[in-house]
């Protein structure tokens, strides 16, 4: 696909700034990527990191309350911001008229958001009701990324909750903002990414104009998150109460892409491989020849997207199954076309058939201007390297049979965990 | 360095001026061809060469009057892919995948929808496996009764949805049991659906005449379309695809409390008659409840959200049907805060009549309403799907093209017209879905509520 000319540069005080610029449509895309996420939330404060986000829409040094929100909308665009497991970001989507205005706001509250009391609680109240739609009032809501962490992984940063406990949000402080703010959001911690419609000089100015004063601040170590894989099959359980039928999660360790990239993407093939369209393996294996399973869907990456975090991230193959099946019948048959795989490697058509649909997806992805500007910001963030987005397409297709083999071995049943999901809701 | 949060919020120079927005280029109008084909199926053509791929969208009009039809129009949707005259399900999905397309097939009480994308190279490929399920889909005995039971059992799981469960009653309680009201099939209706029943459906059910195929992506669209006519070619009946029948107007009155109980949360569903596209007040109805509750800027959210912490996502949104629109106020809040909820929406819908959108939040509203025009068109999926939803209603790419003048052309007279004749709060009506042993005393000390 055709990639824009990528512009990089670093202002004084450390903010990392990447230019994309594509004229195809009159629309711009500006995003801020903060190098936190909720494995760096101290213990006693799980959810905080994600709390943390929805306070820096809340109004900064120059933008009252709702003022944020007023002036993206009031330009035409959209906004959001997320919180992953080692990343927070923040987007604009607008017309293109609209871009100092968006660096402007970006900036104000990188300098000095305004956080209140009144705020700090009317946001924890907004979150738990987050939580209650996403997990708490929902069959298999967290199923499995809130549930399957504790099973698979032993430290608190990998295994906790990363929306949080009611109480431990309840218990956040002003000054637990504060601090948070002054170790993780300094702008040296952070990448500025402009994508879409504008003129790349004048930017730079624009970036230059509105950044360049944001004091710069010590930028904390990176802690390591690196925990050793597995030795057994770890097992665990959970009751949903609002769930009718069992699920089944297997979990399982990536390799690290920052030291091992081709052995990730084998694995990313390999989730589509086992899992995407009918003629996948274990979709034709347990939906449709033994029947097994209602759905099954294997992904690389705890929130189910790729390359979306650090070392350690999680492969799952989760299943939702009828409750006269036996989890072991389940458990059993994707074992035997994961050691096919392992065997025999996948058919060359076949894969060339998974490489055409990850191209089609990347295509997609790109033509989108909110994920194109949101996957260059991920990418130059977690792995200095936005062309990346560009080529994967054609590292992907360069993946071999035997990588997939290879990557298919490594889901060994003594190093994995397995989670049961038992239903507890009735028709009602 | 330890500072303290209000240390944080101000810096030596104080507070900046907000930079200006500059003068807008306005969106290039792609090349664009909209026509019928010989067999009544008419294709919407338009070029977007970002990315080299094609998007397509087909949409059926699929609706029923039989009691029996939502079932069947469910295994039908579910078993499309299962098989064709030439292609096993397997080798369907395979050519699918050799041109990166995986195909989507949805059914609901109006329309049974195709949408996919895929590379462009393969776009012979791609509408040879439309063609084959469209003129040659073979539901197998063995697929269909196999999905039939897994159907079966995952429509428990779909009632399970808080969501399905408030949509359903809102259904209900605004139509009564209008074919529209159809949309999760029950679990008896599913398990009675037979091979024949799914055939015959197609053989009656699945015709060009009357429906609309929309492709966009990196091609021409005269040649696209010869393309599809050549391809298409055995796809035909005289008969037309089924329309629904058009709804009755919903009138207002009471809310109706449908317990669930166990919930944490209840699903308020408010809804009111509004005008559709067409309609000369469409714009300022438009922008009106822009201001109201369709974006978060607007009053519901700033009020029940950000003011009152009662919920993480609550808008208000139009549902287009044949001639026909209402408004639908969604929002989820925790049981406790529920009645207070649903006193702060009534306040809002009455504040709409009495304080009209004032000059400031008509511009705001007016400038998001162009600009996520732009936007949703800029890429070939959010214009392929601006085109299909606009053409399921009769309505074309011009309707898209005009829209943003229409917007700049009116006054804030006309929105408080607009506000005033639709947002009376006696005009709406609605479910709250909820554990009604917590519920029932607060609602009732609020009025206006029924227990069903």
């Amino acid at each position: 696909m055709a990639q824009p000319q990528l512009h990089r540069f670093t202002l004084p005080n450390g903010l990392r700034v990447l230019l994309a610029p594509d004229p195809s449509a009159p629309v711009v895309g500006v995003s801020v990527h903060y190098d936190v996420g909720f494995r760096s939330e101290p213990e006693g404060r799980t959810g905080f990191a994600h709390l943390f986000e929805h306070l820096m829409f809340q109004g900064s040094e120059s933008l009252e309350k709702l003022a944020h929100f007023r002036h993206v909308q009031g330009s035409g665009g959209t906004f959001n911001g997320s919180t992953h497991q080692d990343y927070t970001d923040y987007y604009q989507v607008t017309p293109s008229a609209a871009l100092e205005r968006m660096l402007f706001l970006e900036a104000d509250r990188m300098r000095a958001p305004k956080i209140t009391e009144e705020n700090l609680r009317n946001q924890v109240d907004v979150v738990k009701e987050e939580i209650r739609l996403n997990v708490l009032n929902r069959p298999y809501g967290g199923f499995p990324w809130i549930t399957l962490p504790p099973v698979l992984y032993s430290t608190f940063a990998n295994a906790h909750n990363g929306y949080g406990d009611f109480a431990e949000l309840e218990q956040a402080t002003l000054d637990d903002c504060a601090a948070f703010f002054d170790t993780y959001y300094a702008p040296g911690n952070a990448v500025l990414t402009v994508t879409g419609e504008f003129e790349v000089k004048p930017t730079i100015d624009l970036v230059h104009k509105h950044f360049g004063d944001v004091t710069a601040r010590p930028v904390p170590p990176r802690p390591s998150f690196s925990e050793p894989l597995p030795t057994t099959e770890l097992r665990g359980e959970q009751v949903d109460q609002h769930a009718t039928l069992p699920g089944l999660t297997v979990g399982y360790r990536l390799p690290d892409p920052s030291t091992d990239m081709n052995g990730y993407l084998a694995y990313m093939v390999l989730s589509s491989l086992l899992s995407d369209g009918d003629s996948a393996r274990l979709v034709q294996r347990l939906v449709h020849t033994d029947e097994l399973v209602i759905e099954i869907s294997a992904r690389c990456g705890l929130l189910g997207s790729s390359l979306d975090a650090r070392d350690p991230d999680t492969f799952a193959i989760v299943a939702i199954h009828p409750g006269q099946v036996e989890q072991a019948r389940v458990l059993g048959a994707i074992d035997e076309e994961l050691e096919r795989l392992a065997a025999h490697g996948p058919e060359a058509d076949e894969l060339a058939r998974i490489t055409a649909r990850w191209a089609a997806t990347l295509h997609g992805a790109h033509d989108r201007l909110t994920s194109r500007t949101l996957n260059y910001g991920s990418a130059e963030l977690l792995f200095g390297r936005a062309e990346l987005i560009g080529e994967l397409p054609s590292l992907l297709a360069a993946v071999t049979p035997d990588d997939v083999a290879k990557a298919a071995k490594g889901l060994r049943p003594d190093s994995r965990a397995v989670l049961t999901l038992t239903p507890a809701g009735g028709d009602k | 360095m330890t500072r303290t949060a209000a240390e944080i919020g101000r810096t030596e120079a104080g507070p900046r001026p907000l930079p200006d927005l500059l003068t807008q280029s306005a969106a290039v109008e792609p090349e664009l061809v909209d026509t019928v084909l010989d067999n009544g199926l008419r294709v919407i053509a338009a070029r977007r060469a970002t990315v080299p791929m094609v998007e397509f969208r087909l949409t059926i009009p699929f609706a029923g009057e039989r009691p029996e039809h939502a079932a069947q129009a469910e295994l039908l949707s579910a078993t499309l892919l299962a098989g064709t005259a030439n292609r096993t399900m397997v080798e369907l999905d395979s050519d699918l995948a050799r041109v990166g397309a995986a195909l989507g097939v949805g059914v609901d009480p109006e329309h049974l929808t195709l949408s996919w994308n895929g590379l462009v190279d393969g776009l012979d490929l791609q509408l040879d496996v439309l063609a084959d399920l469209l003129t040659a889909a073979a539901y197998p005995e063995q697929e269909v009764y196999r999905e039939r039971e897994r159907l079966v059992s995952s429509i428990s799981l779909m009632r399970s949805q808080p969501g399905t469960i408030a949509r359903e009653a809102l259904q209900r309680h605004r139509y009564g049991d209008h074919p529209f009201t159809r949309e999760v099939p029950t679990e008896e209706a599913a398990a009675a659906v037979t091979v024949e029943d799914v055939r015959e459906l197609h053989r009656t059910a699945v015709l060009p005449r009357g429906s609309v195929l929309v492709i966009v992506g990196d091609v021409e669209p005269r040649r696209a379309i010869d393309r599809i006519a050549e391809k298409l070619l055995g796809w035909k009946s005289d008969a037309n695809a089924v329309e629904m029948p058009q709804l009755p107007d919903i009138a207002g009155g009471d809310l109706r409390l449908v317990d669930r109980p166990g919930a944490v949360q209840s699903q308020l569903r408010l809804s009111t008659q509004a005008v559709p596209r067409t309609d000369p007040r469409y714009p300022a109805l438009q922008m009106a409840n822009v201001a109201f509750g369709g974006f978060f800027s607007s009053r519901v959210v700033e009020n029940l959200r950000e003011d009152k912490g009662y919920t993480y996502s609550v808008h208000s949104m139009f549902e287009f049907t044949p001639g026909k629109a209402t408004l639908i106020l969604s929002g989820d809040t925790a049981s406790e805060v529920t009645a207070p909820a649903v006193l702060e929406a009534r306040y809002e819908l009455g504040r709409m009549c009495l304080v009209p959108p004032t000059e400031s939040e008509v511009d705001t509203v007016r400038r998001y309403l162009v600009g996520s025009l732009s936007i949703g068109v800029s890429s070939q999926a959010g214009l392929a799907s601006n085109l299909a939803g606009l053409a399921s209603v009769g309505l074309g790419a011009e309707w898209l093209w005009a829209h943003p003048d229409r917007l700049r052309e009116v006054t804030a007279e006309q929105i408080a017209e607009a506000a005033a004749e639709f947002f009376r709060p006696t005009a709406w009506t609605g479910v709250v879905v909820g554990d009604a042993s917590k519920l029932e005393a607060p609602l009732r000390g609020l009025g206006g509520v029924v227990l069903s």
